[in-house]
Order: structure tokens, then C-alpha cells, then sequence
């Protein structure tokens, strides 16, 4: 194994982790608050087609990602309408999210292109990849990371900002109260509805923005079914990460690179069964399951917010 | 007094739209033949159900006047798809076509109930009374391709991104290296296994991790562009599949093998409205123009378009096919003899790579 080797699998697996880790930090903060939200494939399908279809008409990626944003807030407060003000079943709200999502993305797929054809095939401006001044002198490392698109960028200071929102500041401590014990934190004056409301929201936004990463940085393009069940991964990341943004990180790469290594071992003409290496990351997601179910010590360190996916009804006694 | 009059007009008129909306469509019904179409995609794929919606256009185009068609897109093989082609039945459809591997056993079920309706499976090999089956011999078009391939690879490292470990893969990538290997005995063909038919996203890695390898030429066996777009963003070549992925991608795409259903679709309707219609079992060719070879893009010199052309009028005149040997396997054994052709059973059932191609076939 030689340096461009190296360096060619960790770029992919990068620009691949990408929409993947944006759809699981999203999904973190929604889940921290309590809320379980199922809709990330569908929101994020969402995010990729709008994204592309203003990028492609205003001629602008930034006005894509801006719209993304819109899209990805609008689809949040639906969920927090239905699942915080309404106490409808989350699991259900979410499915019905990506079933919705999903099918939409899909009919705007055939209809937003020109003369309301399909907009497979256009080309719209895009995240282009940019070397980092001074960064991407680094050997190996500085070739991999340092030469992506500006929302892998963003991502380095997304990470860690979010880490230290979440363990060391009084709104991350309240976020986590919130998720962990509703009652508590309504009887200590933390309005539980209210930052619901605010976290689905804010989660559902990076989940849009994991969509137009492959529509605006990615893949460069629209295509139909686009995400293919990424949004499932994510949500199978959370678990994985234990609810950490940090741990995502690792998820992400995990997920993102499995392929581009199996694919080039492929290449290259080695004979490892490529279902094997396929594997490899569900199993380790369930390896993590089977730990943090049967480990309740574990769980409640750093486990699942222990009111996840339950509604919290002010009046009433647990 | 006004006001009365207003909504009396009003009523009218949303009774006169509803009667028109109501009356239009079924006159249609007792003159046309209802024709159904059950795809597994989306028209929109650009590839395999973009190209059998090409075909029912054409059928609508030439037989317009005495039928009319229905479509049913992401349409999933199993159990949904034998609901699917029961509802059409139901909503009158007389001739059915239904165009993926796995609506075979469904077809058959919904055959044997309703024994007056015609169906038409793609690609598989079950057969009624009422119900036939039919598939191109895409592997000549994909020889072509070959020729041109390895006509114009500098550095002899073909990538080829594969679907699934079938004997239709497998056929296809065969024949598509024996075209290579022909015109440059040292180029290889190196396989990479996406086990998908669609997922844009894998797809690309797939290729992507061809073209680090050194490949210069791509060619897949999918229904999205995502390799074709990969390969022309490295600054290399690519050939495409199922539809002419040039109006897609551009001028780095350097031929496709194609399907062209419409000519099928209408001879087949027009049998069922003549009464001529029996159960068959159709594999067409190059000559009957149910597989094609793409324009060529401007990037192909003109003497290899000619060799090429020369090439495929030796397919269309059926003296030659593509598995007539001398052919060697990946170790070097002989399987097909000189001056012996490979029987269509054996094409059907093929599960061994040709000398040429770096890669292997998964054990299902």
C-alpha cells in the first residue's frame, strides 16, 4: 500500500462520511431532546432535490444550501408540530416523513427541470473542491483532508463546537436534561416544549444539509432516489456513536470508507468476498446495540436519553 | 338578484366541466385496447425503464388510434408486484407487459386467472398459454462497444462496474471483453461488483475506485449515469448502457449499447389486435433492431467506426455471433472450440469469465 493509495481511500471515504455525518449529528440533537425523528431519509431526499433545483435556477449553490435550510426547518417543525403539540406516535410521524419526503423529492425529480421535465442531467453550480492554503502541505493527511469541498470544512468546526455545546455549556446540560427527564426539567423551569421544538428543528436542518451534499457536492447532480437509504444509516449511527457528536465522526468514516476500500480492493483484482467487508459495519452497529442494551450502567453513562421517543404531557403523572 | 344568477352560471359551468371530464374518457374505453406497462423504476431513471417508456411512446405513436396504454412505475419484484399487474387487469388491460426479471412467477400467477388477457414478461423464461416472454441479445450491441474500447484505451486498464453475480452480467461483461481483447490482445478488463441495480451514490465509488486504480475507460452495467459522469470528472472515457448516455453525459461517453423495445412493443399489439398472437419465446438481435449500438461520439476516429460497422454487419447477416470460438476461459482452457458457436442455452446459463477479465464471480 502506497501513499496515493492511501490518500485516494481517505479522500472518498470522506466525501463519502460526509452527508452521512451531517444526517447523524442532526439526528443526535433531535434524539437528545427526546425526540425520535424517522423522517431523515426522507428529509434529506428533500434537501437534495430543492437544494439542486434553486441551485440550478438561481444559478447559486450557496441560495441551494440556503434553501436546503428552509426546507430542512419547515420539515423539522412539522415533526415537532405533530410529535410535540400534537403527541402524535413519533415513530409514526417519521415514517410517514420519509414515505412523504421520499415520494416528493421523486415527483419533483421528473417535474422541476426545464419545461417541467425531469432534472436528471442538468448541471448546476456546485461545492467544488478546494485545496485548504497552507493545511494541504501536510503530507498524506493534508492531500485527504484538505483538499474537499467547503461543507466537508464546515464539518471540522462543526464537530467539536457541537461537542462542547452539548457537554460543557448550560444549554447543552438543559438539552440533555430535557431528553434524559422531561419532569425534572420542567420542575427546574427549562421550557421542554419549546427547545423540542427548537432541537427537531435544528436537527432536521443538518439532515437537509446532508441532502445537499450529495446533490451540490458529491454526486453534483440530481438523481432519482438519490440517498438510497442513508437516512437509515444515520439513524443506525446515532446508536453507534452512543448519542456522541464526536463518536458520529467515527461512525461516518467507517460507513463512508467500507465501500470505496472494497471497491478498490475489487479493482486492484484481490479476491476478498466484498459482502464480507459489506458487512462489517452493521455488525459492529449491532455489536454496540447488544453492549448498550444488556450494559445498563453503560446506558445510563452514556447511553440513549432515557425519555426518548415518549411525549411529555405537562398534567400528567409519569 | 345578480348574486342568484352568478351562482346559478357557476353551477352550470362546474357541472359542464365535470360531465366533459366524465364523457371524454369513457368513449375511450369501448374503442381502445388497454395496454399496461409495469415497470420497476421510474421513466426518469435514463436507463432500463427510460427505455421501455421510450418503447410504449412509440407504441402509442404508431398504433395510437386503436390502443392506449397505462404505466405503473416503482413497481418492487415480489409479492406488490402480482397486486400491480392484477389491478391493471382488473381496470380492463388486455395485453400486459411487465419488464423485470422478478415479475416472472407474479405474471404466471395472474396468467393463469385470467386465461383472455395477454402477458408479456421481460427477460425471463416461463411460458403460457397466454403469457410469452422476450429480451434482447444486448451482449452483440456490448461487443461493439468493446471494439471501440479497446480500440481507444492508452492504458490497456478497461474499468467495468457490474450489477449482480447472473449469467446476464457475466454475458454481457464476456462479451464486451472478447470485443476488447479482438482488437488489443494486452488490454484487460477489471470487474467491480456494486450489487446494485440502481444507487447513484455506490455506483460512483465503484467507478471512482476503477479510475484511481488506473483505469481510462469505464463501462457499467446499472441503470444511472453516476459512472459515465465519475469518468468523464477524471478526464477519462466511458461507455455507456441501456439508453444513449451522451444526451446525458456528453461527448467522454463514446458509445452505448442500447435496447429498443418500440418496434417490439408495436409488432407484438398489432399480432394481439390481428388474432395472430401466439406464446413465444423472443431473444432479438441486432437485426431485429430490438438491441442497438449507440451514435458514436466525435470522439471516435473514423477508421474504428468502420471496423466497427464492419463488424456488425457480419452480426445482422447471422453468419457469426459474438460466443463463436476459438474462446478461453480465465485459466487459459478452451471452452468453446474453433468453428463451434455457443448454444443459447449455455449464453442463458453462462457463470465463467473470458481470458481478459481481472475479477471474479461471486458464489451466489
Amino acid at each position: 500500500m502506497d501513499n496515493a493509495f492511501i490518500i485516494s481511500i481517505l479522500i472518498i471515504t470522506i466525501r463519502a462520511g460526509t452527508s452521512l455525518l451531517y444526517a447523524t449529528l442532526g439526528e443526535i440533537f433531535t434524539e437528545r431532546a427526546g425526540i425520535l425523528n424517522l423522517g431523515v431519509e426522507g428529509i434529506m431526499i428533500m434537501g437534495a432535490a430543492t437544494s439542486f433545483a434553486a441551485a440550478y435556477y438561481t444559478d447559486d449553490a450557496w441560495l441551494g444550501l440556503a434553501t436546503a435550510v428552509v426546507i430542512g426547518s419547515i420539515l423539522g417543525l412539522v415533526h415537532a408540530f405533530l410529535t410535540v403539540t400534537l403527541r402524535a406516535d413519533q415513530v409514526v410521524s417519521g415514517l410517514a416523513m420519509t414515505i412523504f419526503g421520499t415520494g416528493l423529492a421523486s415527483f419533483m425529480g421528473q417535474r422541476l427541470g426545464p419545461g417541467r421535465t425531469t432534472m436528471i442531467g442538468l448541471q448546476s453550480p456546485s461545492f467544488e473542491r478546494f485545496p485548504f492554503p497552507v493545511l494541504n502541505k501536510i503530507p498524506i493527511f493534508g492531500p485527504a483532508f484538505f483538499e474537499q469541498d467547503i461543507l466537508v470544512y464546515f464539518l471540522y468546526l462543526l464537530v467539536p463546537l457541537l461537542w462542547f455545546f452539548l457537554y460543557k455549556t448550560r444549554p447543552g446540560l438543559k438539552l440533555r436534561a430535557v431528553g434524559e427527564n422531561p419532569r425534572a426539567s420542567d420542575s427546574m423551569g427549562i421550557n421542554v416544549a419549546r427547545s423540542r421544538y427548537l432541537y427537531t428543528i435544528f436537527g432536521a436542518i443538518l439532515i437537509s444539509i446532508a441532502g445537499a451534499h450529495l446533490s451540490l457536492g458529491y454526486l453534483q447532480g440530481w438523481a432519482e432516489n438519490i440517498t438510497g437509504g442513508r437516512g437509515w444509516i444515520a439513524i443506525a449511527l446515532v446508536i453507534f456513536a452512543t448519542w456522541n457528536p464526536v463518536r458520529a465522526v467515527l461512525g461516518a468514516l467507517l460507513f463512508g470508507g467500507i465501500n470505496a476500500l472494497q471497491f478498490r480492493m475489487q479493482a486492484a483484482g484481490t479476491t476478498i468476498p466484498a459482502s464480507f467487508l459489506n458487512m462489517m459495519p452493521y455488525i459492529f452497529t449491532i455489536v454496540v446495540l447488544v453492549i448498550i442494551t444488556w450494559w445498563e450502567a453503560f446506558l445510563k453513562r452514556i447511553g440513549a436519553p432515557a425519555a426518548l421517543g415518549l411525549p411529555y404531557v405537562r398534567e400528567e403523572k409519569d | 338578484m345578480l348574486k342568484r344568477k352568478v351562482m346559478l352560471i357557476s353551477v352550470l359551468l362546474i357541472f359542464a366541466v365535470v360531465l366533459s371530464a366524465c364523457g371524454s374518457p369513457a368513449a375511450t374505453v369501448s374503442e381502445k385496447t388497454k395496454v399496461a406497462f409495469i415497470y420497476i423504476g421510474q421513466p426518469g431513471d435514463l436507463g432500463w425503464t427510460f427505455e421501455h417508456d421510450r418503447g410504449r411512446l412509440m407504441l402509442e405513436a404508431e398504433l395510437g388510434d386503436l390502443v392506449e396504454t397505462i404505466t405503473v412505475p416503482d413497481v418492487s419484484e415480489g409479492p406488490d408486484a402480482e397486486k400491480a399487474i392484477r389491478d391493471v387487469v382488473e381496470a380492463g388491460a388486455k395485453i400486459v407487459f411487465t419488464t423485470s426479471f422478478g415479475y416472472m412467477d407474479p405474471t404466471l400467477a395472474v396468467a393463469e386467472q385470467y386465461p383472455d388477457v395477454i402477458f408479456e414478461h421481460c427477460s425471463g423464461y416461463k411460458t403460457a398459454d397466454n403469457m410469452s416472454t422476450y429480451f434482447g441479445r444486448i451482449y452483440q450491441p456490448r461487443y461493439l462497444s468493446g471494439l471501440v474500447a479497446g480500440s481507444m484505451t492508452e492504458a490497456n486498464f478497461i474499468g467495468y462496474v457490474a450489477a449482480f453475480p447472473i449469467p446476464e452480467v457475466v454475458r454481457g461483461i464476456n462479451a464486451f471483453t472478447l470485443g476488447v481483447k479482438e482488437v488489443n490482445p494486452d488490454a484487460k478488463v477489471h470487474v467491480v461488483w456494486s450489487n446494485t441495480w440502481y444507487d447513484p451514490v455506490k455506483e460512483r465509488e465503484a467507478a471512482i475506485a476503477l479510475l484511481d486504480e488506473g483505469a481510462d475507460i469505464i463501462t457499467q452495467h446499472q441503470d444511472t449515469t453516476e459512472p459515465q459522469k465519475a469518468a468523464m470528472e477524471y478526464e477519462k472515457l466511458s461507455v455507456g448502457y441501456d439508453s444513449d448516455m451522451a444526451q446525458f453525459v456528453g461527448d467522454t461517453v463514446l458509445t452505448s449499447p442500447v435496447w429498443n423495445w418500440g418496434k417490439y412493443y408495436v409488432a407484438t399489439v398489432q399480432s394481439v389486435l390481428d388474432g395472430t398472437w401466439e406464446p413465444h419465446q423472443y431473444w432479438g438481435g441486432l437485426a431485429d433492431e430490438v438491441v442497438k449500438l449507440a451514435d458514436f461520439s466525435p470522439l471516435v476516429p473514423e477508421d474504428i467506426k468502420l471496423m466497427v460497422e464492419a463488424k456488425k454487419a457480419e452480426l445482422v447477416s447471422g453468419d457469426w455471433d459474438v460466443f463463436c470460438g476459438p474462446i478461453a476461459d480465465q485459466d487459459g482452457t478452451v471452452v468453446v472450440a474453433d468453428g463451434e458457436c455457443m448454444e443459447d442455452g449455455d449464453m442463458l446459463g453462462m457463470a465463467w469469465f473470458v481470458d481478459g477479465v481481472v475479477g471474479t464471480i461471486p458464489a451466489e
